[in-house]
């Protein structure tokens, strides 16, 4: 069971060689034993998953059985669960029980998987690294001494080390598909307005969006058939025709036009990274695609705008935790004020203190102009450079990230190193881009490379498409860290 | 622009987040060198394009003007800090 993909455990499932109960006592096991040593995981609740195997069973038995069924799928713990702890990786949050279910979540059940449990992740999702996490660090299935990358890189290093089939996360400038590089899975972050935010705690609100984690692209597929959706309750989410994700998965990529954006490839990128992206792009052509060579002129500015928009949106969604309505609220205080600022400043950790207080500047009387509005200008442009090249080609590639896996604590004195490691990713989540990650070898020191591929608004179909067949012609996605047996 | 540690402290009790005298200063180093990141924004002329607040074109939805939500205080106020009375507690605040 420890290798299969999510396609062939519902596979399994379906033709009654296996219950869900054993399905998930299986996957429950690895959690809590092999798994223990990564710190994956925020919570556990194998009385609570059984329940839900029992319950997924009882639907296969009665017939009403669908893909997802019965198949134990962890969430970032970012999700709001209805009776699980949903911490977002904060003390300020450490003691919030999700009254309420996110809509993917709702999905999810509805679909019959089991929550698997709540995966570790940088506090707030803000991070590259896993770091920032108020319950430590989580390690690299591949080489303990590397950081899984971030923010979901709980949900990357679980799905690494097969500890689950799939997983969920979110990505606001790379938190899907950076780790999901890091660690040697697949990760999809959708076009935004695709997955509903509601329920998903916020962090930059016109940047966020959910999506999944897989070994394979099928099974990034097969999650998004689940996941995508339109609900009212998040006023950005999309009304749209209900997709197939799995339908053309076996096209043929012949004649693919692949954009390569000079910019990716001109600097920044390590040698050992570059090596793989060119090799993996050689496969492609090898399948019949064309490359072109595109231009991202402002892709450059994309971490500056980031750093400044996404803060900004931080600093308003984060001044909802004031120790009044649930959460953390500081023992000792003088007057309200007091307890605001006291339960803020022990509640949230240094990087996302740093971004509050950057968005509060930035948005702050007589500095609105310069960075804000500033920032959002060009957003545009950085938006428009995409809708330029995509008359140019059916898919951008390139990296994901400009390196492998950091070692733990490398970057973590430096947030201004740290968020370049985003530099790939970041201009996708402002242009509000599909994008994804797939397995394409490994650099120094046997660390993961990511083959990044963005798509046109709504054209993750294409990706996965295009992912699939590649994974097709090769095996790096099939790939297992060693000692996690 | 040099951020100095008044802006700090202005910009901390703005964002109701105490910022001990000792925290201070690194936290203007911290925040100094993201805006030397930032800063690289200012070498790009941008008069005359509109500002992008979000990716999609989307406007806000209408609804029926009717009762959606069930009364569920007792249940999010069971994990409230302080509650009586089916209030949220606070310090007093006027005197």
């Amino acid at each position: 069971m420890l290798n299969l993909t999510l396609k062939q455990l519902a596979a399994e499932l379906a033709a009654k060689r296996v219950s869900s109960v054993e399905v998930t006592q299986y996957f429950l096991k690895r959690i809590n034993g092999v798994g223990k040593a990564l710190n994956a995981f925020i919570s556990v609740d194998d009385e609570r998953s059984l329940t839900a195997a029992r319950a997924a069973d009882e639907l296969r038995a009665k017939g009403l059985a669908g893909p997802l069924t019965g198949i134990p799928v962890a969430h970032k713990d970012i999700f709001c669960a209805k009776g699980w702890l949903t911490t977002c990786a904060s003390k300020i949050l450490s003691n919030f029980v999700a009254p309420y279910d996110a809509h993917a979540i709702e999905l999810f059940n509805r679909a019959g998987a089991v929550i698997a449990g709540k995966t570790n992740m940088d506090e707030f999702a803000m991070g590259s690294s896993n770091e920032t996490s108020y319950y430590g660090p989580v390690k690299n299935p591949w080489d303990a001494a590397a950081v899984p990358g971030g923010s979901s890189g709980g949900s990357a290093a679980a799905v690494a080390a097969r500890l689950v089939p799939v997983a969920t996360g979110t990505d606001t400038g790379g938190s899907i598909r950076q780790p999901a590089a890091l660690s040697g899975v697949c990760g999809l972050k959708p076009t935004y307005g695709v997955v509903s935010r509601y329920g998903m705690i916020a962090f930059a609100s016109s940047l966020d969006q959910a999506g999944p984690f897989a070994k394979t692209s099928e099974d990034l597929a097969l999650m998004m058939n689940v996941m995508a959706g339109f609900d009212a309750r998040d006023s950005t989410s999309l009304e749209r025709p209900t997709e197939d994700y799995t339908r053309d998965l076996a096209k043929s990529v012949r004649g693919l036009r692949i954009g390569l954006p000079v910019e990716f490839f001109a600097r920044g990128m390590a040698p050992d990274v570059a090596k793989e992206v060119d090799q993996a792009v050689a496969e492609f052509r090898k399948l019949g695609c064309e490359t072109v060579e595109v231009s991202l002129p402002n892709m450059k500015l994309s971490v500056p705008v980031y750093y400044v928009l996404a803060p900004a949106e931080a600093s308003s969604n984060l001044s909802r935790f004031d120790g009044v309505r649930y959460g953390y609220r500081a023992p000792e205080y003088t007057d309200l004020a007091d307890m605001y600022k006291k339960s803020r400043a022990q509640g949230f950790g240094a990087e996302v203190k740093r971004r509050i207080l950057i968005g509060t500047y930035v948005l702050s009387h007589g500095y609105y102009d310069a960075y804000y509005l500033k920032a959002q200008r060009l957003r545009r442009l950085i938006a428009q450079d995409f809708v330029e090249a995509f008359k140019k080609c059916d898919v951008i590639m390139g990296p994901t990230a400009p390196t492998t896996a950091f070692n733990i604590g490398e970057k973590a004195g430096d947030p201004v190193q740290m968020y370049l490691s985003d530099i790939y990713t970041i201009a996708v989540n402002l242009a509000g881009l599909p994008g994804m990650s797939i397995p394409a070898g490994f650099g120094d020191k046997s660390r993961p490379v990511g083959l990044q591929i963005i798509g046109n608004y709504f054209d993750e179909a294409r990706m996965l498409n295009v992912a699939h067949q590649y994974q097709q012609a090769s095996d790096w996605h099939m790939r297992m860290p060693q000692g996690i047996e | 622009m040099a951020l100095t540690l008044d802006d700090v402290k202005r910009i901390a009790q703005l964002a109701r987040i105490e910022v001990a005298q000792d925290e201070a200063g690194e936290v203007l180093d911290r925040m100094t060198g993201i805006f030397r990141l930032i800063e690289e924004m200012q070498a790009v002329d941008t008069t005359g394009v509109d500002p992008m607040s979000h990716a999609q074109d989307v406007m806000l939805r209408l609804r029926d003007d009717t009762v959606t939500e069930s009364d569920q205080h007792a249940l999010f106020q069971s994990i409230a800090p302080q509650v009586e009375a089916d209030l949220y507690l606070v310090p007093k605040v006027i005197e």
